[in-house]
């Protein structure tokens, strides 16, 4: 696997930004009551990862240490600008449903946290691609929340109807509680699948890799938080 | 020397009160409300709900400790309580699936995600009826007494009309299934007390604070038919003597107990009558259970020897 691909597999799967490293939880939590607004906030926050990384990989040389998180903020806050107005102009609807979300994108921890760990660090092209996989790990986290809540909330998704029209919407989901239920429940579900595919010795996060320490590291989840030498990974505590 | 010495660890000392004779008792307890509630809506079939609504829950806890390979606890008498509580929780035409969905939510969601009995953090009926509210608000308050659908006298409190507080005494009014007699529920109540399985501390000092509240901020002063009609009206008194008590999500210092009791009363008064709808004993109920790890740091007892002047 290229430099390239791995970036995007790790953004989609690896360190998913909603179920792994849990970050962004505010818009996460906020505009996913449909699946429209979901895929619209995560594309653009996809769109403004891309561009910042981009260019915050290309000025990483120039942008003093002591300076670079307002440096990045600068950064960021352009092109957030940008996509609020593209926004606003092309599709009314969606600017009007994530509101005070998207001017939010600006202090999203995603976005200054792959600044930070990722772009200011490494050259221009994996750090665009680092992006791209961010950016679509966190608009699947987001969409598949969206549908979930909507589908439970409206019976609807995407807007369309598609529970019967006896079914009665629960709607508690598509309230501000609803976030929180489906959110740990997806959470509670990837961490399942990953345990199972870890247990079949797949996918097996070596110790190694967790330099940080597990505080900082998003796959304490699937090492079961042990700072071992093991590098076979069969002490997954279960 | 053939004597041994046995050792053993803490505790040594134990009592033949175990958790299901409690919860047996405070099934007993809820009994005449529960037989006066399926009694006075006969005509709405109550029994239904009630009895798929406490099946609900104790198959839904032995599912799931079944599916999670965890011990089956479903004899201890706790998850029927949180269904028959629930049940009279509920009003009396409410679909029975509803019922259903909202044991499932107690019992999963708010008792064994958190670790099962003595660990839930707030009344898992309670928190079931919240829930129930919140998804369907129209059935969950639209009350039917013989056939005939209207506010509550709690309703008709706070649009200011006059109430028949000898009905709200004895029962004979609209409301969820458990909550409409007074006396029925003092019975049980007096039950629980006599037997030691609740103490007064907490139902006191939540109806306490709660009239002073309302003498304060209601409007109507000392005027003792107002008093009475809030104190009978709604879930207070289910609230008070079958759920405020629950032991897991109650403090255990007698000073904690109190405050916890305070808190209940006033948040009850507040939403009573400056909210939205016309009951908030639930609300009320569940919020000061989240406040209760607080509460419980504030009253922690001080080992002797330790503390005084600094």
């Amino acid at each position: 696997m290229n430099k390239c691909t791995e970036r995007i597999y790790n953004g989609l799967v690896k360190e998913n930004p909603t179920f792994v490293l849990m970050l962004g939880m505010c818009p996460t939590l906020a505009v996913t009551t449909s699946a429209i607004n979901g895929i619209g906030m995560g594309l653009s926050t996809t769109a403004v990862l891309i561009m910042s990384n981009m260019l915050i990989s290309m000025l990483r040389k120039i942008i003093p240490d002591s300076v670079r998180m307002p440096a990045f903020i600068v950064v960021v806050a352009s092109f957030v600008t940008i996509v609020d107005f593209l926004l606003e102009g092309f599709v009314p609807s969606l600017y009007d449903s994530l509101g005070l979300y998207i001017p939010l994108i600006v202090v999203n921890c995603i976005i200054l946290g792959r600044a930070e760990s990722y772009a200011s660090k490494n050259p221009v092209l994996p750090s665009i691609f680092d992006g791209v996989g961010m950016g679509l790990g966190f608009t699947v986290g987001l969409t598949s929340i969206g549908i979930v809540r909507e589908l439970i909330g409206a019976g609807q998704i995407f807007g369309i109807q598609v529970m019967p029209d006896s079914y009665v919407p629960l709607t508690i989901f598509v309230l501000a509680p609803g976030a929180f239920f489906v959110l740990a429940a997806l959470v509670a579900l990837q961490n399942k699948i990953k345990r199972a595919a870890a247990k079949k010795g797949k996918e097996v996060p070596a110790a190694a890799d967790c330099g940080a320490g597990c505080a900082a590291c998003g796959n304490r989840g699937a090492c079961g938080g042990h700072m071992t030498v093991s590098q076979s990974g069969n002490n997954n505590r279960g | 020397m053939n004597e041994k010495y046995r050792v053993s660890s803490s505790p040594h000392i134990r009592d033949k009160i175990k958790s299901s004779n409690i919860m047996l008792m405070v099934v007993i307890g809820l009994l005449p409300a529960t037989v006066f509630g399926i009694w006075n809506f006969r005509h709405e079939n109550a029994w239904i709900l009630v009895v798929v609504t406490t099946a609900a829950a104790v198959l839904s806890e032995y599912i799931y400790e079944k599916l999670m390979h965890k011990p089956i606890t479903i004899n201890d008498f706790s998850a029927v309580v949180t269904g028959l509580l629930l049940a009279l929780n509920l009003p009396p035409t409410l679909p029975w699936w509803m019922g259903v969905l909202g044991s499932v939510f107690a019992i999963v969601v708010v008792k064994q995600l958190f670790g099962g009995l003595g660990q839930n953090f707030m009344n898992p009926a309670l928190a079931a009826r919240c829930f129930l509210l919140i998804c369907f608000t129209g059935q969950m308050t639209s009350f039917v007494y013989d056939g005939v659908t209207g506010p509550t006298p709690l309703a008709d409190l706070k649009a200011g009309e006059a109430v028949n507080t000898m009905d709200m005494l004895i029962g004979n009014i609209r409301g969820t299934i458990g909550e409409t007699s007074v006396i029925a529920i003092m019975i049980g109540a007096m039950f629980l007390i006599l037997m030691g399985v609740i103490d007064l501390t907490i139902p006191a000092s939540y109806l306490i604070s709660f009239v002073v509240f309302i003498v304060i901020f209601g409007g109507h002063g000392l005027d003792p038919q107002y008093i009475t009609a809030h104190l009978c009206g709604g879930g207070l008194m289910l609230g008070a003597w079958f759920m405020a008590t629950d032991y897991v999500t109650s403090p255990i210092t007698t000073k904690g107990r109190i405050l916890y009791g305070v808190c209940m009363g006033l948040l009850t008064g507040l939403f009573r009558l400056f909210g939205g709808s016309a009951e908030g004993v639930s609300y009320a109920i569940i919020i000061s259970n989240l406040l209760v790890p607080l509460i419980e740091k504030i009253t922690l007892p001080k080992p002797f020897g330790k503390g005084g002047e600094r």
